[in-house]
């Protein structure tokens, strides 16, 4: 029976991949941004690897070293040092890793929660949404740096504060869009005859509901990917991010701001780029994601 | 009419009794409140007494409730580093923050206005894809990085502009760019997307058959009206760009609200940092509020919606 059931669908899945994979063909792709992302990815994984010199560990008569083509550049330092004689390269090859780590456990935990209570409330309806949403409407009046800033001053710093932080802020974009599709979902034919052949609530929702939103969610995470890292960069920024002296690229421009004044120009344009590159691209995949699945989301 | 405000007040109500919900149980669940209530490096004794003058000790309705009406009071406590009151320091601190998110404002309307009219006028055009690109830059660069970079250039290696602080319009020249360029990207985007919604309209067709020169048609039929959505979101905007400052006034060393909170987050000031989140999550619930009550007054079709 049950390989009889399977057969069918393993063959469809064999057919489906090659057309599945055919969308990187097709027009308007974002093939250079998608490569960039690709890239970071590779390079946050293979940072070990990669990275000439101890990201948190300097010297300190090498305080201050312009990159290898101006003068008093070494090659040893290819893109400089910073105030602690730190190789700057080196920090924005760890860096990455903190930027991928953080932004996309936020949109997984963030995208979970809120496609959860947004299946959930717009399933179950009545007194459950009313709450759901009502919420949400709360949390979503307040911008959400700020919020940010708040948990973070009370809870303290450190990587996976952060992730539960902009995830506990992040949710709720997830849940009003989710709830709206959930709407439409649940008076179509296939969850009437799932009600009907007798399935629990959390079956339908589960098998029945879920498959259909999740094309939205993966939507919104990539768009919200950018306005993560963005959030991660300025809470390390402000010193209740990322802790001293991990080498993520807000707290590099934090420190960057020591040698501003004294035109240092590498510690400063180098980290901010490195985190403008990786949004960008975020943001165009996104964009162009949201097109392409959904013309519903145009709006966002 | 009435009933739609009514239920509107009611929805603003919710949402400012769970703000106060909120920070309030997410300081007791945090920790001990009166470590983050009390000083730095405070005695066991200080502690106590801390514990003591809030009522730590009370069931938690009943804190919550001398909470609520301490708020209500405008008593949101002592400042540790500054030794005055915390509420009268944010409203001492708030015209400088009125005065860049203005500066700003005027930045992202004289910049996202008339390119989003461009680009809907030429859609599809370059100048549409000009306009497209300089609002993906700004979405994508973090604002205060924009500010450290303009730093570089105009106060350190060309020395036009002062680096920070606060004083003459030339201060808030580069603050301003960098606060603004997000909201004049959101105000293109908008601008553009009502201009195109508006020239497709019957009365401009008509405006168009009548022989009405194409620059006339834009300047007075399309643009007034196409105009009310944006102003409406930069009203709101306004009172965002006050509560997201808090970077860039940090980079600019302005004194606003917004570097307020950061003393307070750097100096451990915990009443500075509650206040802060209080009064501004406060300012956009009445915002929002007003917006919507506005546009159903305005326009007759929303009320029934709400």
């Amino acid at each position: 029976m049950s390989t009889a059931a399977n057969s069918p669908r393993s063959v469809s899945t064999a057919l489906a991949l090659p057309s599945r994979l055919a969308f990187v063909r097709s027009e308007g792709f974002p093939l250079i941004p998608s490569l960039i992302l690709l890239m970071i990815m590779v390079v946050a994984i293979l940072a070990p690897v990669l990275a000439p010199h101890n990201p948190e560990v300097g010297v300190l008569g090498d305080r201050f070293r312009p990159p290898a083509w101006q003068t008093n550049g070494t090659f040893d330092h290819l893109l400089g040092t910073d105030h602690l004689g730190r190789d700057v390269l080196s920090r924005l090859i760890f860096g990455a890793r903190i930027s991928v780590v953080v932004g996309l456990m936020v949109i997984i935990v963030a995208g979970a929660i809120g496609t959860t209570l947004g299946i959930v409330s717009g399933y179950l309806g009545r007194w459950v949404d009313q709450v759901i949403m009502r919420v949400t409407d709360a949390w979503l009046a307040l911008p959400a740096l700020m919020l940010a800033i708040f948990l973070a001053a009370i809870i303290g710093p450190g990587i996976s504060n952060i992730i539960i932080i902009l995830a506990a802020v992040w949710w709720t974009r997830y849940a009003r869009v989710i709830r709206g599709e959930v709407l439409s979902v649940r008076e179509r034919d296939f969850v009437r005859l799932a009600v009907v052949a007798g399935c629990s609530k959390w079956t339908i929702m589960r098998k029945h509901i879920l498959p259909n939103v999740v094309n939205s969610a993966i939507v919104l995470a990539t768009l919200q990917l950018g306005q993560v890292i963005i959030a991660e960069a300025g809470l390390s920024f402000l010193g209740v991010g990322v802790p001293p002296p991990q080498p993520a690229w807000g707290l590099m421009l934090a420190d960057g701001k020591k040698g501003l004044m004294a035109g240092y120009w590498w510690l400063t344009v180098l980290p901010g780029g490195c985190i403008m590159l990786m949004v960008l691209s975020a943001n165009l995949l996104g964009d162009w994601l949201r097109v392409k699945f959904d013309p519903q989301l145009r709006q966002l | 009419m009435k009933k739609f405000i009514v239920k509107r007040l009611g929805l603003a109500a919710i949402s400012l009794f769970l703000l106060s919900l909120t920070i309030f149980l997410l300081i007791r669940i945090s920790g001990d409140p009166a470590v983050l209530l009390a000083e730095p490096g405070a005695s066991a004794a200080d502690l106590a007494a801390i514990r003591n003058q809030f009522g730590l000790d009370r069931p938690l309705w009943v804190q919550y409730v001398s909470f609520i009406t301490h708020l209500f009071r405008a008593d949101f406590g002592q400042s540790f580093y500054y030794r005055t009151d915390v509420f009268e320091l944010y409203l001492s601190r708030l015209p400088a923050s009125l005065m860049l998110a203005s500066a700003a404002m005027v930045f992202s309307l004289v910049i996202g206005i008339p390119t989003g009219i461009i680009a809907a006028v030429r859609v599809n055009k370059w100048q549409d894809s000009i306009g497209k690109i300089f609002a993906l830059l700004g979405l994508s660069m973090p604002s205060f990085w924009v500010g450290l970079v303009m730093i570089l250039f105009f106060s350190v290696y060309l020395g036009w502009l002062p680096s920070s602080g606060s004083g003459t319009v030339w201060h808030l020249v580069m603050p301003a760019i960098a606060l603004g360029w997000v909201f004049a990207a959101a105000h293109m985007r908008l601008t553009r997307s009502s201009m195109l919604e508006v020239l497709g309209s019957e009365y401009v067709k008509l405006a168009r058959l009548k022989g009405l020169p194409e620059a006339l048609v834009i300047s007075k039929h399309a643009f007034k009206n196409a105009l009310i959505p944006v102003l409406t979101l930069a009203g709101v905007n306004l009172v965002i760009m006050v509560n997201v400052a808090v970077i860039v006034e940090t980079v600019f060393a302005w004194p606003g609200v917004g570097r307020l909170l950061f003393e307070g987050i750097a100096f451990r000031d915990f009443p500075i940092v509650q206040a802060s989140i209080l009064l501004g999550g406060t300012m956009i619930v009445v915002v929002n509020l007003l917006v919507d009550i506005l546009y159903a007054v305005i326009d007759p079709r929303i009320r029934y919606e709400g």
